[in-house]
């Protein structure tokens, strides 16, 4: 359950599910990839995949403070947000909270991910609410960089051994299914259009599924690019998540719920 | 502004230079370009300061390290601003901060390696005959180079 503090709160009120959403996938997907810290397959990119989680999780930071401040409550700060909700409170993307996998899949999770950001963030530079502006700013310079690095990795499994090739394609399998979250707005995506946070997430799938065939075809991975509509019962931007994510949460946000306000 | 409150603002500057990167300690926040704005009203100083990177463990540090420096020279209450806009770069970092990097052993940003590649110039031996061996290096900032001249390794600051 949420502490008390967060229960008096009513975190539905618009915009902030949607700044939630943007700080709870850039923070799970985050977690998740720093778990690689100290077993990257070679010092430089166990360095690179740690580096890249950092930005991330400076992201998160950035969209929960912005949270914190329209929340207005002197209770209220990034760490109540980050450890004191529960797994229905969060709004990332199941891509993220997924297992990493083999290198292999976590690569091409990031992959997809940081594409799809680098058009989120190109659009939300231009809207109305200056300071979601100023994060998407901001998170882009770093974006772009993860976008090459995974890139490249994508490039070099695809069109490497025929077991790196197997590898990529297998993770594929695992996680396609779930890129179908980012283009399927929510309620509260829609509605933050009023408060001057507007994207197109019809434009956003058409220029990802563009960017990922093109790469695709450089990779020489030959696969169905279709993005799948059955019915999964997962629902990750309305707090629909997997078994998976229970466990980050209860991993990460284990210190402060039991010692609420601890501090460094 | 009257001439004393001038003084103290020029004060808090100086102070301001005292205060150094946790990581990279030549550096100063003045040489990195973070503070932006300086202000005192009613006696409380705010400072208007500008993040690196957006998860540099570093910046939580240097607040507080302002904070520790102002007190020193009598200000009790500091309001730090963090603004995001317009997004800080590595042309903010100021020639006297990017010779004092070289001088360390860190290769400073140069325009002409916006993205890190070989031929950065070795801050060891000045050679141009360098490759990259690491996009990320010891920090999100910096690439890992090493000199094929001197054989030396060293950190690439990069363009951001």
């Amino acid at each position: 359950m949420n502490q008390p503090v967060l229960d008096q709160i009513d975190l539905t009120t618009k915009p902030l599910p949607l700044l939630l959403h943007l700080a709870d996938s850039a923070l799970i997907i985050s977690q998740k990839q720093s778990e690689w810290c100290g077993h990257g397959p070679v010092l430089e990119q166990d360095i690179a995949i740690t580096n890249l989680s950092l930005d991330l999780l400076g992201q998160a930071r950035n969209f929960y403070q912005y949270a914190a401040t329209i929340i207005n409550n002197e209770n209220i700060d990034e760490d109540k947000l980050a450890y004191h909700r529960d797994d229905r409170a969060f709004n990332n993307f199941v891509i993220c909270e997924l297992p990493n996998g083999d290198w292999a899949q976590t690569i091409l999770r990031l992959y997809f991910f940081s594409t799809y950001q680098q058009l989120l963030f190109n659009q939300l530079i231009k809207v109305a609410d200056s300071q979601i502006a100023a994060i998407a700013q901001k998170s882009l310079k770093e974006t772009n960089y993860h976008v090459r690095w995974s890139t490249d990795w994508v490039m070099r499994l695809g069109d490497g051994t025929d077991e790196s090739k197997q590898r990529l394609i297998n993770a594929f399998n695992n996680i396609w299914i779930h890129v179908r979250e980012f283009f399927e707005p929510t309620n509260y995506e829609l509605a933050a259009a009023d408060d001057g946070i507007y994207y197109n997430t019809a434009l956003l799938k058409e220029k990802w599924l563009n960017q990922i065939q093109q790469d695709f075809e450089t990779a020489t991975l030959d696969l169905d690019l279709t993005i799948p509509t059955h019915w999964t019962g997962l629902n990750g931007k309305q707090g629909i998540h997997t078994e998976h994510l229970g466990f980050i949460l209860a991993e990460m946000q284990h210190l402060q719920r039991v010692h609420p306000n601890a501090q460094w | 502004m009257h001439n004393g409150k001038r003084m103290t603002i020029e004060k808090i500057w100086q102070s301001l230079a005292t205060v150094t990167d946790p990581e990279i300690p030549v550096l100063t926040i003045i040489d990195l370009g973070i503070v932006k704005n300086v202000e005192i009203n009613d006696g409380t100083a705010t400072l208007t300061i500008t993040p690196t990177y957006t998860g540099c463990p570093a910046m939580d540090m240097i607040s507080m390290q302002i904070k520790m420096a102002l007190l020193e020279i009598g200000f009790k209450s500091v309001n730090i601003l963090t603004v995001l806009s317009p997004a800080w770069t590595t042309d903010w970092i100021t020639e006297a901060g990017k010779q004092k990097l070289n001088e360390y052993g860190i290769a400073p940003p140069n325009k002409k390696f916006v993205i890190a590649s070989d031929g950065v110039t070795c801050p060891q031996c000045n050679s141009n005959n360098t490759k990259l061996i690491s996009e990320f290096g010891s920090t999100a900032c910096k690439a890992l180079m090493q000199c094929n001249d001197c054989k030396e390794p060293f950190d690439y600051f990069k363009c951001y």
